[in-house]
């Protein structure tokens, strides 16, 4: 009984945190700059507002999750400074900012992601595309024969379900469809990379930065495409198809310190944070 | 030395001091009794206050029109469909256009990582309990006991790590199992985990067995063995009970194990090779991203009041049927 109510407590802590953290976003005082939106994103606008913070005292940037959207609804009614969004801002949501701000959207990339497919190293096969993808995690394909493979069965494992990469998977490779129930999730990408490379008749994903014992499949965006093996150069030519922007999004120019802020997360300085992160920096100009 | 005539002047001057002593005596005595007392009552209050704020997440279930049509009880124990026209089935697939809360899975996966463990922790414990009590030398006690206490003192996260790396793969190459992260390796780490609280509370059990029930069972011919299977075992019982109930409630709560090993895919079925997830390791996995104040949320602290609830009723039963089997056996001797 006392190890339940141990590991409800150490769950509700954090939350608990969590809550306290937050506070009333928003703040619209000059030396305070609020970024809000993608969890995927969240860890990276930490360390770029803490070491912003090392370099410039007195300035304080304030950074919280909640998802793209919710940082996207914070941005239409003036809630955040900053919108952090792992995906680009659709067209609706462009003229709310507009109807309720009265300026323009402005869009910065700010950082690159790609998600790689894991096999296990001694696994022969030569691609896979994305169609093949979604028949493997969604459980219509569980033999290795159907995609080009030697014969046996497929071992899927996933990220957990809290995981911004999941949900990035989900929509870019499943199409939203659901994953299948055989697949085994487990908690990190390490966690992942770790079962793959034990297991050849696996298949995992994960970010690139962390895809070492193990072999990183390359991926034909359709039957026809190339096979694209993913790394620093396929991404940031975005070639390879599991990559994506992630973004800062203002309501018209950032002005002031938050123009200052943003200045300095696309500078070199800001663009090696990417790296320490698990993403890849954008390409240099 | 007390009484004498001679001796009651000295007493008398040495009254004062010894009142002072008794005085702080009493004071440090009551000092410490309310400590311990507070302490208690803090136990007491902080196990209340987590039941109310567990109690108060998990009551929108009942009550919130919101999330009861996302995650009624209906849709928590019954099967749904997974589409519109779709085949009804038990699926837990919170994240999902249509999410799908089906605790069924998961309780199924919890009884079943559950039971492999037990069935594999508590003959084991047991009889090295007994054979700790009642034939090692005790220089081999002096050894053996704190040993396998020591095991309990291991993280959990390091025994689901070792399983993850490494059982997994041994089980794997023996028995080649489809998938190496199953209810039998999960298990078998689990085990690890209920060993040491079995032995522990066991071994304490056949050691207060009175030496004269060995003593008159050797004096009427009795084998050392038959001694203690026949009589130091049954007049142990009940506190065997309480620790294979005490191993019972540390192995269905145990969570980091049960998250590395066990593949935390939420199927339902018999076969013990199969992936399972439970419901500490959907809580440990799910509640750290969570949005706070949606149904998922409000789910997941059902699911943890679920498993309060279902530890205290284990830990009841075991208490009930252990002062029965207590009586029972007094009755007898």
């Amino acid at each position: 009984m006392n190890r339940t109510l141990q590991t409800l407590a150490l769950g509700i802590i954090p939350l608990i945190m969590a809550g306290c953290a937050k506070g009333p976003g928003g703040e619209s005082a000059s030396n305070t700059i609020t970024v809000k939106g993608s969890d995927t994103m969240v860890i990276l606008g930490q360390r770029w507002a803490e070491t912003y913070m090392g370099a410039h005292p007195g300035i304080h940037v304030q950074v919280t999750g909640g998802g793209s959207g919710t940082g996207i609804a914070a941005l239409i009614n003036g809630g955040t400074d900053i919108c952090e969004a792992s995906r680009p801002m659709k067209n609706a949501e462009k003229e709310q900012v507009k109807a309720r701000r009265g300026k323009e959207v402005n869009e910065i990339p700010v950082a690159l992601d790609g998600v790689a497919v894991y096999v296990h190293h001694s696994n022969p096969i030569p691609f896979l595309t994305q169609a093949q993808l979604k028949d493997i995690f969604t459980g219509k394909v569980t033999n290795w024969n159907e995609v080009g493979g030697p014969a046996g069965k497929i071992v899927v494992y996933s990220r957990e379900n809290n995981s911004g990469t999941y949900v990035f998977f989900k929509e870019h490779v499943l199409a939203n469809e659901d994953y299948a129930r055989e697949v085994q999730t487990l908690p990190g990408t390490a966690a992942i990379v770790n079962a793959v490379s034990k297991d050849d008749a696996s298949i995992g994903y994960g970010g690139i930065a962390y895809a070492s014992g193990i072999r990183a499949v390359p991926v034909k965006k359709d039957a026809n495409a190339e096979a694209v093996q993913p790394s620093l150069e396929t991404v940031q030519n975005s070639r390879y198809p599991l990559s994506r922007s992630l973004y800062f999004y203002t309501a018209g120019e950032p002005s002031g310190e938050a123009r200052s802020f943003i200045a300095w997360v696309l500078s070199s300085e800001g663009q090696k944070i990417c790296e320490a992160v698990g993403y890849y920096p954008l390409r240099a100009k | 030395m007390r009484g004498s005539g001679v001796l009651s002047s000295p007493r008398e001057v040495s009254i004062a001091p010894s009142g002072e002593r008794r005085r702080t005596g009493a004071i440090a005595d009551r000092i410490a009794s309310a400590t311990i007392k507070s302490s208690a009552f803090l136990t007491i209050l902080s196990l209340i206050l987590i039941f109310i704020f567990i109690g108060k997440e998990a009551l929108p279930v009942f009550t919130s029109a919101e999330v009861r049509r996302e995650a009624g009880l209906s849709k928590l124990f019954l099967p749904q469909p997974a589409k519109a026209g779709a085949r009804a089935q038990f699926t837990w697939q919170p994240v999902s256009e249509i999410p799908k809360y089906s605790l069924v899975p998961l309780l199924a996966g919890t009884l079943k990582v559950t039971l492999i463990a037990v069935i594999l922790a508590i003959p084991v414990a047991v009889l090295a309990a007994l054979f700790t009590s009642e034939f090692a030398y005790p220089w081999f006690r002096e050894v053996i006991k704190p040993a396998i206490e020591l095991l309990a003192g291991i993280p959990s996260v390091v025994v689901g790590f070792f399983c993850l790396m490494v059982l997994a793969g041994w089980l794997q190459s023996i028995f080649g199992w489809t998938y190496r992260l199953n209810a039998i390796t999960a298990g078998i780490g689990l085990s690890l985990a209920v060993i040491p609280i079995v032995y522990t509370v066991a071994e304490d059990a056949f050691s207060a067995v009175p030496q004269a029930f060995r003593e008159g069972s050797i004096a009427m011919g009795a084998s050392s063995w038959q001694t203690a299977w026949r009589v130091v075992l049954p007049a142990a019982m009940p506190g065997v009970l309480a620790a294979c109930v005490l191993g019972f409630g540390r192995a269905i709560g145990e969570t980091m194990i049960v998250l590395m090993a066990s593949g935390n895919a939420a199927l339902l079925t018999f076969s013990p090779t199969d992936s399972i997830r439970t419901f500490s390791a959907t809580i440990a996995a799910e509640l750290g991203e969570v949005v706070v104040g949606s149904p998922h949320y409000h789910v997941l602290f059902f699911i943890g009041a679920f498993l309060f609830v279902i530890t205290f009723a284990t830990n009841l039963f075991g208490h009930w049927w252990v002062g029965r089997l207590q009586k029972k056996l007094q009755g007898e001797v």
